[in-house]
């Protein structure tokens, strides 16, 4: 009888650990970003570094300045909301409330095997079919710009704005709909006068963590934006985000140098962004309940 | 009112037309790939080596690589996703730490992929000093799914009916047996469903693995845990972006075996839960 007890005890402190482990790793995960990045704080002043206008890691002396990098992350991220918002927010839409019971999980089971395509599976299909195609339309010297890397990341955007969006739809009570089809409504004005402003935060939620996808993809972008560094004019010319100057540059930077401490420095950023986001996005979803 | 019925009819043809805005690509995607990749694929493509610096020859280290970081990530995430998933279905009040515990598996599933590369590389490479290895990427790809299998176990355990709960506490067994022999058994579709996504996510990324354990060029199989390996997603970002003159069906072959493998594990999972919805007792 003690043993088990003791067994017990024992089982359920490992469940514990198990339990809290999580917050762990996300302690350890920003410990970690924070000790190899803040070093960089000794060589520029934090300022300098989030609005210095030009980022070349390696002349002498290296100038990092991430501004650019911020504003070639932001450019692919609100061209990529242009286009997957109204489409991802329509479709689920069309989900929850339009569509035929057959084809809807047909269209589901459609949503959840996009989400799961590789992004570099994504990247690659990207550079062989649309940087052609943007190259060609617009008569650009090169395909490689902000305009495919958002499109590309509309994609990848829209299975989370879709399946969240239309959770936030389904959860909605019945109730209300039928109060607006008995007081003669049509379905149409009984979707989109009830039902999307009664899920109105749940589709909000999706909406950031679509972007808060996107904001953190990395593989796809760095394989189709083009990679240039310098602060974007237009949304047709390269660009190079945060997490794609980590992904290219980390390789060739030498640990303990000025630029390995600046990526680190630039995952805090991003760390920080995704974390705001994801924070706030759970209050959204938990609101109402 | 004949108004409102053409609004509506033209509102519904707009959701229709959004929803194949999103299909009519995604169809067009896997069947280029299909189309493109499926001359690369035979058998030789498949268990050689790459070789001519990959401009010919096979996948097979790459294959072989992915294989060992999907299990190394599964053999570390599933059982403290699946401890941790108990204690929150089974053991834990709804309290601040409860609270807290939840938000921190949020933003493990929001953190991007490449900031775990950066995580990786800092604890596990530098200062674990486990080198750029199998073990390296494992672990930081074991963190990334970490997410994913606890929330698929704890709604299969919470979807477990109170009453068996109940009838097997009654009975006199303890909590812990109630979970083993009763809670545990009825949840492992929903379990299995959330490892092998988990799975399926491990093995389609990149970013995590670019610093923690990929080779740009390893022609042979990873001789231990310690060693460094390809990587098929890590393969693929190499001759399509870094690598001058591959065959286009060798940059396609690739990318259909790596889209092969991921979706063939979600539809598995797909299936799993779909067959489990139908047959559920309660």
């Amino acid at each position: 009888m003690l043993v088990r007890k003791l067994k017990e005890l024992i089982i359920e402190k490992i469940i514990f650990l198990c339990g809290v482990l999580s917050i762990i790793f996300v302690g350890l995960i920003f410990l970690f970003l924070l000790k190899e990045g803040l070093a960089l704080f000794k060589f520029i002043s934090p300022g300098g570094f989030l609005f210095g206008k030009s980022w070349y890691p390696i002349s002498e002396p290296a100038q990092l300045g991430v501004l650019p990098l911020i504003l070639g992350s932001l450019i692919v991220t609100l061209g990529a909301a242009v286009i997957s918002i109204p489409i991802g927010v329509g479709c689920a839409v069309y989900i929850a409330e339009v569509a035929p019971a057959k084809t809807k999980e047909v269209l589901k089971t459609g949503i959840e095997l996009l989400a799961a395509i590789p992004s570099v599976v994504l990247g690659f299909i990207g550079m062989v079919t649309l940087v052609p195609w943007v190259k060609n339309i617009f008569h650009l010297p090169t395909g490689l710009t902000a305009l495919s890397g958002s499109i590309m990341l509309a994609f990848m955007a829209m299975p989370t704005i879709v399946s969240i969006a239309e959770d936030a739809l389904y959860s909605v009570p019945k109730s209300y709909k039928e109060g607006a089809l008995a007081l003669g409504a049509t379905r149409w004005q009984s979707i989109y006068r009830v039902m999307l402003p009664a899920a109105s935060s749940g589709i909000l939620a999706a909406v950031m963590l679509g972007l808060g996808r996107v904001i953190g993809e990395t593989m796809a972008v760095m394989m189709i934006t083009g990679n240039a560094a310098v602060i974007p004019q237009s949304i047709l010319v390269p660009v190079r985000t945060l997490t794609a100057t980590i992904a290219a540059e980390m390789g060739e930077a030498v640990v303990g140098s000025e630029h390995y401490f600046a990526l680190f420095a630039v995952g805090i950023v991003l760390f920080v962004i995704s974390f705001a986001i994801n924070v706030t996005a759970d209050l959204f979803l938990h609101k109402k309940r | 009112m004949h108004n409102s019925q053409r609004t509506q009819k033209i509102a519904f043809l707009f959701l229709f037309l959004a929803t194949l805005l999103i299909v009519v690509p995604v169809g067009l995607i896997v069947v280029i790939i299909i189309q493109k990749g499926l001359p690369a694929i035979n058998w030789q493509f498949l268990t050689d080596i790459p070789r001519q610096g990959m401009r010919a020859g096979g996948i097979f280290p790459a294959i072989v690589g992915t294989m060992y970081l999907v299990a190394g990530a599964i053999v570390f995430a599933l059982p403290i996703g699946l401890l941790a998933a108990i204690y929150l279905s089974e053991y834990s009040k709804d309290n601040f730490l409860n609270r807290l515990i939840k938000l921190a598996i949020v933003n493990l599933a929001g953190v991007p992929s490449v900031v775990y590369g950066l995580f990786g590389l800092a604890l596990f490479v530098i200062f674990l000093k486990f080198g750029a290895s199998i073990l390296s990427g494992s672990l930081t790809l074991g963190i990334m799914i970490l997410p994913i299998i606890i929330t698929a176990s704890r709604e299969a355990l919470e979807s477990v009916p109170d009453s068996f709960r109940e009838v097997s506490l009654s009975l006199g067994a303890s909590k812990w047996q109630t979970i083993r022999h009763i809670v545990l058994p009825n949840a492992v579709p929903g379990i299995l469903t959330g490892t092998i996504l988990g799975l399926g996510r491990a093995a389609g990324e990149t970013a995590p693995i670019l610093f923690t354990v990929a080779a740009f060029y390893l022609p042979r199989l990873p001789h231990s845990i310690f060693d460094q390996a390809m990587a098929l997603p890590y393969h693929l970002y190499v001759i399509s972006t870094q690598v001058p003159n591959v065959d286009e069906k060798i940059r396609y072959g690739t990318a259909l075996v790596l889209l092969v493998l991921v979706l063939f594990m979600n539809l598995v999972a797909i299936i799993i839960r779909y067959k489990f919805r139908k047959k559920k007792k309660w």
